[in-house]
């Protein structure tokens, strides 16, 4: 791969510039306040340039400034963008219209929010057709079969007529390509266009940005956090932090020789599959034999019970004191119904959990709570996973307060200090909102929130899949202090096995229901023997 | 020898309650710092205070019209000295510092600040000749040597009513300003709007007793004073019949989505089966039903009064027990959806309660909702009403009531020429009461709603 991505950037060099952008500058409106500061960079036919940036780093208002398209929030300072030998920014409302879509296509991240959901995919496409092009309605029709055909959808004359719903993610991500493309463009903007999928179909939709940048000369500027996409297809990288772009170099250049501090810590957080954590434990805190959980899915007028959907069919695994157990899957695999189901939040259909030797999966709710002190649980959302109407400081009390733990107001409020600073916040935060933090922030304080009782087993459930990649790392590290210092168990509920070597002692791999495959991190990972666990594992960059 | 015999209406005795509640609230908040910090964002606005002072005044005039007595009448020259006889009619403390507003009653429909009648009627002079022209009116502008002063006249009393006011203001103020002098609230838009519904007031009661500042209506009543009487009524059946709805639609909206199954299928079958009914039909069968008990028992009922006001209770309850399936439908959706976010799951984890979830977790972000909807329902109450008295169900008429007004002004204004003093009069004060209402409503959610505080930190 890397010797192909060589040969397309000595390309590059003698290919035309399709979009120029220079000193772009934006800020707010009312204030002033500089969103983007001279942003400034080339985009060359057949080539795939990515901006890479964390959340509010200001790539995405990069993209929107090109397509002018920016809020009324915000507005363009200074700089341009040079179409050709157009200036985008010269032209009338009119004008720019027939450049957006048929010139510069557009992709988003989202691809279900992005089509119309009661409208054929096919016909969606043609519509863009018809209007910017001489296309009849049949010659549309055979156009868009050609178009899915490209971007790769099996049966294309049936998937025409299928509604956004009726296809997978990656499939809709794939109709979204193909509309972008409709209209031949010179220039594709993709904004984060994996993110929303999972990471085997995420590797197939950017394999196929890439062939189509080559195989139709396109320029594509490729919006990505994620260090792994830029890793597979781009060739040229500009980092973006805080609003400026502070390093831009060729991409095999860059991931060897990084110039900024700011980079280096970006690259740093992609996985290193070389180092695993060590040691199990003999002596084992949780037992899950055969575990089902099954839906009943309910059809007719008397909502009589028709069949299961089977979220998670026969599971056993055990962890043990002071280990991480990591449960890696894609989504709907049924891995967070799983943790539901050990937390007593899902009713187990059939199958034991045993926790220090004492079943607990069909307990009544005061049954449960002596177990609850010593299970707990981090969700993945730092935004919905604190009550927005509750200081932290009630937050961090909840549990201490419910579960009984016989401590005075003063007391209470002495442990909420503490808890704080041992998750690395100032104890005075306990009188704000969870609003007035930041993502990573936030999570800490889940942290801290399932560190107050005690619990000597923490149900992970995707608690940095929300995070940006720097702030990812941190969070990790946090983990596995606590990890040292109190020795709880981890079970980590995770899509992404780059983080896996890192952080847990063993893997488990779900697909369906089922654990496919597990053993220690090392084996599965060194030496995969189900189809699927490889499957997974190819889709994760590495640098070689 | 007693001279007044104190009358306690149910509706006074809620009406205190509300307000010590309210009281109770606001004192009870000064304990807790971040709530406080809310509601100083409320008041730190300049239209925050305004909108306060005169939702205060609308409260303030409804208190003291819900102070009733009744005068003992003078002995009649039979009467035994230790038995005492007081008025039929019942007056508030309203009614005293409103001074003869009351009684000042005219034949007929008089316009704003005449002094003669709206309508001819046959008069004969003195010389014995029939001849029909508009009669000078009993009250408004006796006081007058000859009519045609009547404009100087209005300009000399309008300086006194207003000097009045200003002292009035002057010493209201000050007070205030000498205790508050140090708070960083906006008190100076406060105090202007005070000052101003003070001025206001003493212009409205000093004029309103020379003359019919709103005219008069079919019975000769002075409009104005019917229009400030129906604030009473209007605060009252706007809290009371949301106060009455909201519990019901709370609690079974928040039960039916939190507890889902069965409990759910009851609530969701009850509201179904209750907004199939038609409303009007629904309350306009109740208040009958009602009215016909109170035709049935009159032994329970001393005073004509007693008999309105608790057909005036009656209809708020059935106001509010009739509509509460939109609000109940909204709190279910918005609590299945915030049952499935990850704060409830982990205070599950926790071994929360579900009361304790339901309290702490699930009503504080459905309060937006409640708010909204308690001071939308108080508008859309308040015009119910109108509705009602329009096909004869509504407030009893010996209770003064705008929506009886705009009932009344269905006739006048297809007149010709028209009277549109009853319709402005009602319209007046009910759009001066809705308007501040909203917009104070807007100010408590922008600071209660978290995610507007969440938008002004991005």
């Amino acid at each position: 791969m890397s010797e192909s991505a060589m040969s397309s950037v000595v390309d590059a060099e003698a290919r035309v510039t399709k979009l120029a952008v220079s000193d772009l500058s934006v800020a707010l409106t009312g204030s002033g306040a500089p969103i983007l500061k001279e942003v400034g960079f080339h985009l060359r036919a057949g080539e795939v340039y990515a901006l890479v940036g964390e959340s509010g780093s200001g790539k995405s208002i990069t993209s929107l400034a090109i397509m002018r398209l920016l809020p009324d929030a915000l507005q363009v300072t200074g700089g341009d963008v040079q179409y050709g030998d157009r200036s985008l920014f010269a032209l009338t409302e009119q004008e720019m219209q027939e450049y957006r879509g048929r010139r510069i296509a557009m992709i988003f991240q989202d691809a279900l929010t992005s089509l119309n959901p009661v409208q054929r995919v096919g016909a969606q496409i043609e519509e863009t057709l018809m209007r910017h092009t001489s296309l009849s309605g049949a010659e549309a029709r055979k156009r868009v079969v050609q178009l899915f055909e490209e971007v790769g959808l099996p049966e294309p004359d049936k998937r025409l007529d299928f509604f956004p719903h009726q296809l997978s993610g990656g499939q809709q991500q794939r109709v979204m390509i193909a509309m972008a493309l409709a209209c031949e463009p010179e220039v594709l903007v993709a904004d984060e266009p994996t993110t929303a999928l999972d990471v085997t179909i995420q590797l197939q939709v950017l394999d196929l940005i890439r062939e189509l940048a080559k195989k139709r000369d396109l320029g594509v500027l490729l919006i990505t956090h994620d260090m792994g996409v830029v890793r597979n297809i781009a060739h040229r990288v500009g980092v973006m932090y805080q609003g400026e772009i502070i390093e831009e170099a060729e991409v095999d250049q860059f991931f060897h020789n990084p110039q900024e501090a700011y980079s280096q810590k970006l690259i740093d957080s992609l996985p290193d599959m070389t180092h695993y954590m060590h040691g199990t434990a003999d002596d084992p805190l949780l037992e899950v034999k055969d575990l089902e959980v099954h839906f009943p899915i309910r059809r007719g007028v008397l909502q009589r019970i028709k069949g299961y959907t089977k979220a998670v069919d026969g599971i056993s695994f055990s962890i043990g004191r002071g280990e991480t157990l990591a449960l890696v899957g894609e989504s709907g695999s049924g891995k967070s119904t799983t943790g539901r189901a050990i937390l007593n939040l899902e009713p187990a259909t059939a199958g034991e959990i045993r926790f220090k030797g004492d079943a607990i999966q069909a307990l009544k709710r005061r049954e449960m709570l002596p177990y609850r002190k010593q299970i707990q649980v981090i969700f993945q959302s730092p935004f919905s996973s604190m009550n927005p109407r509750m200081t932290i400081g009630h937050i961090l009390e909840e549990g201490m307060v419910s579960l009984g733990l016989q401590l005075t107001a003063a007391e209470r409020s002495e442990r909420v200090a503490s808890l704080l600073s041992r998750v690395r916040l100032e104890p005075e935060f306990r009188h704000r909102y969870p609003h007035e933090f930041s993502g990573g922030q936030r999570q800490r304080i889940a942290i801290a929130r399932a560190l107050a009782v005690d619990p000597e087993l923490i149900i992970c459930d995707e608690p940095t899949s929300a995070l940006d990649v720097s702030i990812r790392a941190e969070v990790l590290e946090l983990l596995l202090d606590l990890q040292r210092e109190f020795g709880v168990s981890y079970l980590f509920i995770t899509h992404d096995l780059s983080i896996v070597p890192h952080l847990a002692h063993r893997l488990a791999v779900m697909q369906d229901g089922r654990i496919v495959e597990q053993g220690s991190a090392e084996s599965v990972l060194t030496d995969p023997q189900h189809p699927y666990t490889r499957a997974l594992l190819e889709s994760v960059p590495r640098i070689d | 020898m007693d001279t007044v015999k104190i009358v306690v209406l149910w509706s006074d005795l809620l009406i205190y309650l509300l307000a010590a509640s309210l009281t109770l609230f606001f004192w009870n908040m000064r304990g807790n710092p971040i709530t406080a910090a809310r509601w100083r964002q409320v008041f730190g606005t300049r239209l925050g205070m305004a909108t306060f002072v005169v939702l205060g005044a609308y409260i303030m005039i409804a208190l003291l019209d819900s102070l009733h007595f009744r005068l003992a009448l003078e002995e009649d020259p039979g009467q035994k000295s230790d038995q005492v006889y007081f008025d039929n009619q019942v007056v508030s403390v309203l009614d005293l510092a409103l001074g003869d507003m009351a009684t000042e009653h005219e034949r007929t429909y008089s316009a704003p600040f005449a002094l003669q009648s709206f309508e001819k009627v046959n008069m004969k002079n003195a010389d014995g000749v029939s001849y029909r022209d508009f009669p000078r009116l009993e009250h408004a502008g006796a006081h007058l040597a000859d009519p045609a002063d009547r404009g100087s006249d209005l300009v000399l009393q309008s300086l006194i009513g207003l000097a009045k006011g200003g002292v009035l203001a002057l010493i209201f103020v000050g007070m205030q300003w000498f205790f508050l002098r140090g708070s960083t609230l906006p008190w100076r838009a406060a105090w202007t709007t005070q000052a101003v519904i003070i001025c206001f007031a003493a212009w409205l009661i000093h004029i309103g007793n020379l003359y019919h500042v709103l005219g008069t209506d079919q019975a000769g009543n002075d409009v104005l004073y019917k229009s400030i009487k129906g604030v009473r009524t209007g605060v009252l059946l706007g809290t009371l019949a949301t106060l009455v709805m909201l519990p019901i639609a709370v609690s079974l909206g928040i039960a039916a989505g939190y507890f889902k199954g069965w409990v759910d299928d009851v609530v969701q079958y009850l509201y179904t089966t209750l907004s199939s009914i038609p409303g009007i039909l629904l309350i306009a069968a109740s208040v009958l039903l009602f009215q016909v008990y109170i035709d049935l028992n009159p032994e329970f009922f001393e005073i004509g009064l007693e008999k309105a006001d608790a057909r005036f209770i009656a209809l708020c309850f059935i106001l509010g027990v009739t509509s509460w399936a939109t609000l109940c439908r909204l709190m279910r959706a918005e609590t299945l959806k915030i049952s499935q976010l990850e704060y409830v799951q982990a205070a599950h984890a926790f071994g929360v309660s579900h009361f304790r979830i339901i309290t702490r977790h699930i009503l504080p972000n459905v309060v937006h909702i409640i708010l909204i909807t308690f001071v939308l329902d108080f508008s859309a109450l308040v015009l119910a009403e109108a509705v009602l008295s329009y096909i004869g169900v509504g407030i009893d008429p010996a209770m003064a009531s705008w929506g009886n007004m705009i009932n009344t002004a269905r006739s006048e204004l297809s007149r010709e020429p028209a009277i549109w003093w009853t319709l402005s009069g009602a319209f007046f004060f009910m759009f001066s009461l809705v308007l501040s209402a909203n917009l104070f409503s807007d100010l408590v959610r922008d600071a209660f709603d978290p995610r507007t505080g969440l938008e002004g930190a991005a």
